[in-house]
């Protein structure tokens, strides 16, 4: 029998030397952590959405050079032409608040005066403007719900995976418990009760948002951790006396966080569409506050000639649509690569 | 087995009892003025009465007198009567819906599990018929139509495809219109010669030989049904697809294929029925998600169910309705969880050995 040496390109071992050179990027991410981030900007779907959300951050950022507010103190109040009921439809004159002419205006729709891009909405609100400034509001419930969440399901969490045992099955059923009401009543009790104590603004339904929105984080970042736990730098730090929050902060956290950071990054489209949710069942903002719920709100009332009347639904609904979507598209493309069963493809 | 039963059994209570106390201390944000106003009718408000109702249901007292009191009531002592407690049936008096509270719910709750059960069918069996189409046709047309399709239902707020359907079925082509029935029929429903048997309307509709009736209710719910199902058929669609194709991809699909059997044969008789575990359960929890998700699609659709009711009460600050309507939803999502649960072990035997 003669023995023949392997012929052919043979990749088995190829596979274990690294062919390309790591950055200073991916060695400051991990490996792991790199991929998913390069993953995200590889698919065409979550290209479309990371454009989709920089256009809505243009727009938030622009707001006063698209449309100058009408009462400067107050630029979130939208612009009332009159106070007859019934809705206006699109282009039709603006006689009265009417918003000085910004440079882009006359180059675009060919006219010296504003008129009423979008219509107006029960009440003689202007859509367009609601639509442009409510952007801002987008944004700001959506950060600072997301951000809060966020903290707390973390805190939360590590807290009750580092200390496990019975500490941690008390925590867990106070998070059964808290998930047992359909999130959207729940929500809607609590921002219901504190209207009155807080008055009518963005406060009531962002708490209330925040304290039934941070036991998803919680669950996933204890799983997370409990795994992280198990490694051997974790006992090697114990051994040597570290302190336990120390140990917690800086050697289990940071090893387990990157994927729920990237979750709830991602989160910010869902949290606006609870707040729209809220403000259309009528708890959150003053009347005439720019925010997209609230515009769509005032179609409640007109859900019998919806035919003369589209506009004041199709355009805020769609601006909600294309917001969420774009955080949908990303998050899509995220859960390809979190996909434990495409590790490996890249 | 049964000693699992049994011991989520025993957690029922406690999470009941949790449940509960966390409505309870939501509340506490409204002042005991605040929450006795709705009682008292004239304007401006006769503070005198309000005094005697907040010391009469005892709201000045602690937050754990009062939840003692709401529970089991107090018994008035010169007539031995008792008055209130919730462990006794009595849920008190909705100042928004002038009713009874438990009335309330035994009125509604009927309508909202009429709309789930004709939703359930629709929403699980097309879901996975696409979850399956484009899975077979895995990054074909078909799988990328899916994909956009489904990107498309979840970014979609409920009350906004809600709102389009009205524009669309109702105010532009007259098809559907919201509600619960037609006006002519509402008299009959409510006549003595219309028994309700089951108070599924329905299903009382086709026991009563009112064809005609069971038509109008079906065609006043389709646009909820369908604004519920579109937007559960994103996920079914993506559960669906990943685990049937992670079972195409299996050993004994490809035996079958090398056996020759034929495609229909391999994807409907042996691969799909063992792809259905995780829709199985994602199917548990849609359905009780319905019982107590559809708060806003009610809304939209003006439909006189459960939802729309405790919505109702949030907005118009009525916290006995509040509080019923948390019990009773928190009730109804717990027993039907655990079903969901129970049910699940007998079909994967390795849940039941674990």
């Amino acid at each position: 029998m003669t023995v023949t040496a392997p012929t052919g390109d043979n990749t088995l071992l190829g596979e274990n030397v690294a062919t390309r050179k790591i950055g200073r990027f991916e060695r400051f991410l991990g490996p792991e952590n790199y991929r998913i981030l390069t993953g995200l900007l590889k698919t065409p779907a979550s290209i479309a959405g990371f454009v989709l959300i920089a256009f809505f951050i243009f727009i938030s950022l622009a707001a006063p050079l698209i449309i100058p507010p009408v009462t400067a103190s107050d630029p979130f109040k939208i612009p009332r032409d009159g106070f007859r009921s019934d809705p206006r439809p699109m282009g039709s004159e603006w006689t009265r608040n009417v918003p000085d002419v910004p440079f882009w205006y006359k180059a675009v729709t060919g006219k010296d005066e504003w008129v009423h891009l979008l219509g107006t909405s029960e009440g003689q609100y202007d859509i367009f403007y609601g639509i442009v400034w409510g952007t801002r509001t987008a944004f700001k419930t959506g950060l600072v719900v997301t951000i809060a969440t966020f903290l707390i399901g973390i805190i939360y969490g590590s807290i009750s995976a580092y200390y496990g045992g019975f500490v941690d099955n008390i925590m867990m059923r106070v998070v059964d418990i808290l998930l047992i009401l359909p999130s959207i009543l729940a929500v809607l009790i609590l921002a219901s009760v504190l209207t009155p104590r807080i008055g009518k603004s963005l406060i009531p339904a962002m708490i209330a948002l925040i304290a039934f929105g941070w036991m998803g984080y919680s669950r996933i970042i204890r799983g997370d951790i409990l795994s992280v736990k198990q490694r051997d730098y974790v006992l090697a730090a114990r051994v040597i006396g570290v302190k336990d929050s120390r140990i917690l902060f800086r050697h289990i956290l940071p090893n387990a966080i990157f994927p729920t950071l990237v979750l709830a990054s991602l989160a910010i489209g869902d949290v606006v569409l609870s707040f729209a949710a809220l403000s259309f069942l009528g708890i959150g903002t003053e009347v005439g506050y720019a925010d997209w719920g609230q515009v769509l709100s005032f179609a409640r009332n007109w859900i019998t000639s919806l035919n003369t009347y589209w506009y004041i639904i199709v355009w805020p609904g769609l601006t909600l649509v294309l917001f969420v979507m774009g955080w949908n598209l990303v998050g899509d493309a995220l859960r390809d690569v979190l996909d434990p069963r495409m590790r490996g493809k890249t | 087995m049964t000693t699992y039963i049994i011991r989520r059994l025993l957690l029922v209570p406690v999470l009941l009892f949790g449940v509960t106390v966390l409505i309870f201390a939501m509340l506490q944000f409204l002042s005991p003025v605040e929450r006795t106003a709705l009682y008292v009718r004239d304007f401006p408000k006769n503070d005198k009465a309000i005094e005697g109702l907040i010391k009469r249901y005892g709201f000045d007292q602690p937050i754990y007198v009062q939840y003692w009191t709401w529970l089991v009531g107090k018994v008035d002592k010169t007539s031995g009567v008792r008055e209130g407690g919730i462990l006794f049936g009595n849920f008190g008096y909705s100042r928004s819906a002038s009713q009874p509270v438990a009335e309330l719910i035994a009125r509604r709750f009927p309508n909202t599990l009429d709309l789930t059960i004709w939703t359930v069918a629709p929403m699980i069996l097309i879901g996975i018929w696409m979850g399956v189409q484009a899975a077979v046709h895995h990054n074909g047309f078909i799988d990328q139509a899916a994909r956009v399709f489904s990107i498309v239902g979840t970014s979609f707020p409920t009350f906004v495809f809600g709102l389009l359907m009205l524009l669309i079925f109702y105010a532009n082509l007259h098809w559907f219109s919201p509600g619960r029935l037609s006006d002519a029929y509402n008299q009959v429903v409510d006549s003595s010669s219309f028994t309700h048997y089951t108070s599924l309307l329905t299903f009382d509709a086709l026991l009563n030989g009112r064809f005609d009736i069971f038509l109008d209710a079906l065609r006043h719910m389709f646009l909820p049904i369908l604004t519920l199902s579109y937007i559960s058929w994103a996920t079914f669609l993506r559960v669906t697809r990943g685990s049937m194709l992670e079972t195409l991809r299996m050993e004994y699909v490809t035996t079958a294929r090398a056996m020759g059997l034929p495609e229909r044969d391999v994807i409907f008789k042996h691969a799909q029925p063992n792809a259905m575990l995780p829709v199985l359960t994602l199917a548990g929890f849609s359905i009780v998600g319905l019982l107590g998700g559809v708060l806003i699609t009610e809304t939209v659709f003006n439909y006189p169910g459960i939802g729309s009711a405790a919505a109702r009460a949030a907005t118009s600050l009525d916290v006995v309705a509040m509080l019923g309507f948390a019990l009773f939803n928190g009730l109804i999502l717990i027993v039907a969880n655990l079903v969901v649960d129970v049910l699940y072990a007998f079909v994967d035997p390795r849940v039941r050995l674990s």
